[in-house]
């Protein structure tokens, strides 16, 4: 039981085993997830690395299998998921999987390649074919008048008669070039040329898959130097242009060769391709796991030392000492499967160095524990608080949350996907990164919403309205004639009263049984009452929080010694300051009677008063009696004030006494081995400076841990009036939707009003969910989690698990 | 109104949460999760009987009460007992 309270006890181990079996022995000891395997060669750079080709060979095969998936999830194949978490392959299998994974590759590139040789080339006989057929076009015209400029004589041109006479160049452009190409023609031949151009109506496909829109154009010109130009013009826009000779072979030849290019040859190309695509994705995940797995073994055989005769793998690991057998028996599997007769031998070793800290945890923990350790993982060994913040951490979200009906769709919608758990582990590949850690977090968020419910009851809050379970305990009745001072003129003349609990009757003599009574909410001074209880509630909560803390982390102190140097003054100082205040709101509550509320003392003033030792004439001021109160007070402060020099100086003094002692002593060996030895001295002295050097570091060392403390001390207890402040906020917010929102349509008068009751019932809901659940939600749990910080340790490593499996 | 005494709730509530915190702890069966579960469980009785407590022991000796709108005053003086 004591194990989930502290880190686990690590041991380092040494495992020799064959080299034949190394592969085997490490891929069990990976299906364990138990291990972490310490670097023995840190000196080598990875290139130096034994089976660097190994990996290599693995991540080639990774980079290929990225690009298959990436093509898989183009052509819209769903690929098939990894089916068995089989184990991780043997050597032997790495050339079978990797010549399979190549020829898979080649095929597709080969495919790939053709399919856009082919394309293209359909897509210039497509273009060809639409330039003839507007050729054919244009000259099958009705004559056409041309300007008398352009005519020889006087007689209209037909266009082919026109063709006689000149040459044009035809060809195709993508129809956003168009009017440049244009421009361009006119600056050069300065206007004397012809210019013809349609869109094609058909849509063409370029290889990045967009849509273009093409146009013939068909230009006629006279002379051979306007046909040089225009074929420059032609080149720079990237065209290819035919002349007027080479279009008249063309026109059989192109139908015939559309035909035999037809996309019926397309066709088959994309089928063949798809057929490769489906064979792979059946297996591919499976390859990625095999691969991910074989790459991860390497890897880890490059941490292992071979020795001088190449026959023995030596290896270093850290595991937790309950589970040494279990890693025994793997080691023993996977040296059977390899077939090598000699076992592999276990043997452990003492270290010096500080072990990693693990701690072992379940589904239900494992998410608690992230949040402790997002602060910084403890140190080994050292008291893990997680057990105790699976509890506090939602209390304490719920203490600001505070509002039952909110808590309650939180529970249901938590309890919803626990239930749909095999659901959504499933899924977990597919959905965006936000949802995967709403899943992760699902334990917590139903602890959260079950004690939201509990805290909304306290504060009497279902979405801003209080329940009335028991009747309250404050009587409107009993304010009025004969036994209060009111009339019914009284009531007419003011808009508010005030009630008073002296008045006999008023107030029943005993409090709602549970929670805050519902008068309250009905009430306008409700934030006066509901701000002092809130207050107080938080400093109490914070103050018995940080007391915890303080009790916990007395287990880690190693020597008793520490207990009595540091412990003792922490928990005084605490104790005489801010448990006294604690003392002083509880006495207050309990003891100052209804009719003392004039002559009642504010603790805030009094607590500062007693800081400044100023205590004013009047008793009146006191809660207890006047002299009593003094001298305890007065006892308490001057404590702890004398706390802090024994925080700051007694343990560094007596640390600098033995020193001394120390130092004497050597002294005095070395006179002795003076007259022995002169050589020795050297050395002695260089050490006791060394000695001397650290002193400083202990006392400042010792210096920042008490400011540290004493100021953490009044800090930290001001920062759990973030309680209030954040439950405060939410209950307004609250209150402020329900005026706006459904006040509106539930106090209408028509008939619509019900029609409007459905609308605004729907914002109302949308509201609810963003603004109070997910907005304020949120800032609660940032705001518990701050106030978690305190049990952060010094930033240690992390134990690492080999466990290939658990990156996916 | 209904006259409440302070000691039936005190008294109601004390046992409850000294249940959850003392008795049930017992009775956890033994299993790789006991230690968690027992410190869960008194971890929650002691932060929800503390609430509790607090809220019931600030609303014992009112220094003031509320004030309310006579409107409320005049629905509350006929409709409440």
């Amino acid at each position: 039981m004591a194990l989930i309270f502290q880190s686990e006890e690590m041991c380092l181990v040494q495992l020799f085993f064959q080299s034949e079996s190394g592969y085997c022995c490490i891929s069990e000891l990976g299906e364990l997830g138990l291990v972490q395997f310490k670097d023995l060669n840190p000196g080598t750079t990875a290139f130096q690395r034994k089976f660097i080709k190994e990996v290599r060979r693995c991540e080639e095969m990774e980079r290929i299998l990225w690009f298959l998936e990436k093509e898989i999830t183009k052509a819209g194949i769903p690929m098939a998921d990894a089916s068995v978490l089989g184990e991780a392959p043997c050597a032997r299998e790495l050339l079978e999987l990797e010549s399979v994974i190549e020829k898979v590759d080649k095929d597709l590139k080969e495919i790939n390649s053709s399919h856009e040789a082919l394309k293209r080339n359909l897509t210039e006989l497509l273009e060809m074919k639409y330039l003839l057929q507007m050729i054919q076009d244009f000259f099958e015209e009705t004559p056409i008048d041309l300007p008398d400029r352009l005519t020889f004589s006087s007689h209209s041109l037909t266009p082919s008669s026109l063709s006689s006479l000149c040459r044009f160049v035809a060809g195709v452009i993508k129809q956003e070039r168009f009017p440049a190409f244009e421009r361009v023609l006119w600056r050069v031949c300065r206007g004397n040329f012809f210019l013809r151009h349609s869109e094609i109506q058909a849509r063409f496909e370029d290889p990045v898959a967009t849509i273009l829109k093409k146009e013939v154009f068909i230009i006629f010109l006279q002379g051979e130097q306007f046909k040089g130009k225009i074929g420059k013009i032609c080149e720079g826009f990237g065209l290819t242009a035919s002349h007027s000779k080479a279009l008249n072979h063309c026109f059989i030849c192109d139908h015939v060769i559309l035909v035999f290019f037809s996309p019926k040859v397309l066709n088959q190309t994309n089928e063949h391709r798809h057929n490769v695509l489906t064979s792979a994705a059946v297996n591919i995940q499976n390859w990625k796991t095999k691969v991910k797995k074989m790459k991860a073994i390497y890897h880890t055989l490059n941490l292992c030392s071979i020795d001088i005769t190449q026959k023995l793998v030596i290896a270093e690991i850290w595991c937790p000492v309950s589970d040494l057998s279990e890693i025994h028996s793997a080691l023993i599997k996977g040296s059977e499967k390899s077939g090598s007769s000699l076992h592999p031998v276990l043997h452990r070793i003492e270290s010096q160095q500080t072990p990693p800290t693990f701690n072992r945890t379940t589904s239900f923990t494992s998410s608690f524990q992230t949040i402790i350790d997002s602060y910084g993982v403890g140190d080994y060994q050292e008291i893990n608080p997680a057990p105790f913040t699976i509890i506090t951490f939602p209390f304490l979200f719920a203490v600001m949350f505070g509002d039952c009906g909110h808590g309650l769709i939180m529970t249901l919608f938590a309890t919803w996907m626990i239930l749909q758990e095999g659901h959504f582990k499933r899924l977990k590949n597919e959905v965006c990164a936000l949802s995967d850690t709403l899943f992760s977090g699902r334990y917590i968020l139903l602890l959260m919403g079950l004690f939201s419910v509990y805290t909304g009851l306290i504060y009497n809050d279902c979405f801003s309205k209080s329940l009335s379970i028991f009747a309250s305990a404050w009587n409107v009745r009993a304010m009025f004639q004969p036994t209060g001072p009111w009339t019914n003129h009284t009531v007419h003349s003011s808009v508010t009263l005030q009630l008073d609990p002296v008045s006999p009757g008023v107030f029943s003599g005993s409090p709602y049984p549970f929670g805050i009574d519902p008068i309250w909410n009905l009430s306008s001074n409700k934030l006066t009452f509901l701000n002092s209880y809130k207050m107080k509630m938080s400093v109490i909560f914070g103050v018995v929080h940080m007391l915890f803390g303080i009790m916990l982390s007395l287990g880690n102190y190693m020597e008793p010694r520490n207990i009595l140097l540091q412990f003792v003054p922490e928990v005084t100082f605490m104790l005489a300051l801010f448990g006294y205040l604690v003392f002083l709101i509880i006495f207050k509550w309990c003891a100052v009677p209804s009719s003392a509320s004039r002559r009642a003392p504010s603790i805030l003033l009094h607590f500062i008063n007693m800081m400044m030792f100023s205590y004013p004439e009047s008793s009146d001021s006191f809660l207890y009696g006047s002299q009593v109160g003094c001298i305890v007070q007065i006892f308490l402060v001057v404590t702890a004030l004398l706390m802090v020099p024994w925080m700051l100086l007694v343990k560094p003094l007596i640390i600098l006494k033995e020193q001394k002692k120390e130092q004497r002593s050597t002294k005095e060996l070395v006179s002795w081995q003076k007259k022995r030895n002169s050589e020795s001295i050297q050395h002695l002295e260089g050490d006791t400076v060394f000695l001397q050097v650290n002193m400083g570091d202990v006392f400042v060392h010792q210096a920042i841990h008490t400011i540290e403390y004493c100021l953490g001390c009044v800090s930290n207890t001001a920062s759990y009036l973030r309680l209030w402040a954040l439950s405060l906020a939410h209950a307004e917010l609250s209150e402020v939707l329900w005026k706006m929102v459904p006040h509106v349509a539930l106090s209408a008068r028509a008939y619509l009003g019900s029609l409007m009751l459905t609308v605004i019932f729907a914002i109302f809901a949308i509201l609810t969910v963003t603004i109070l659940l997910i907005m304020e939600g949120l800032s609660a749990f940032l705001h518990a989690l701050r106030l978690h910080c305190k049990f952060a340790g010094v930033p240690v490593t992390l134990f690492a698990e080999f466990s290939p499996e658990m990156s996916q | 109104m209904v006259s409440h005494s302070l000691t039936l709730p005190m008294v109601i509530f004390t046992i409850l949460w000294g249940l959850v915190g003392i008795v049930a702890p017992l009775f956890v069966p033994k299993g790789p999760n006991r230690g968690v579960i027992i410190t869960m469980l008194i971890t929650t009785a002691v932060c929800c009987y503390l609430f509790w407590l607090i809220a019931i022991l600030a609303q014992a000796n009112p220094l003031f009460g509320p004030q309310l709108k006579n409107e409320t005053i005049w629905y509350l003086r006929y409709y409440w007992e």
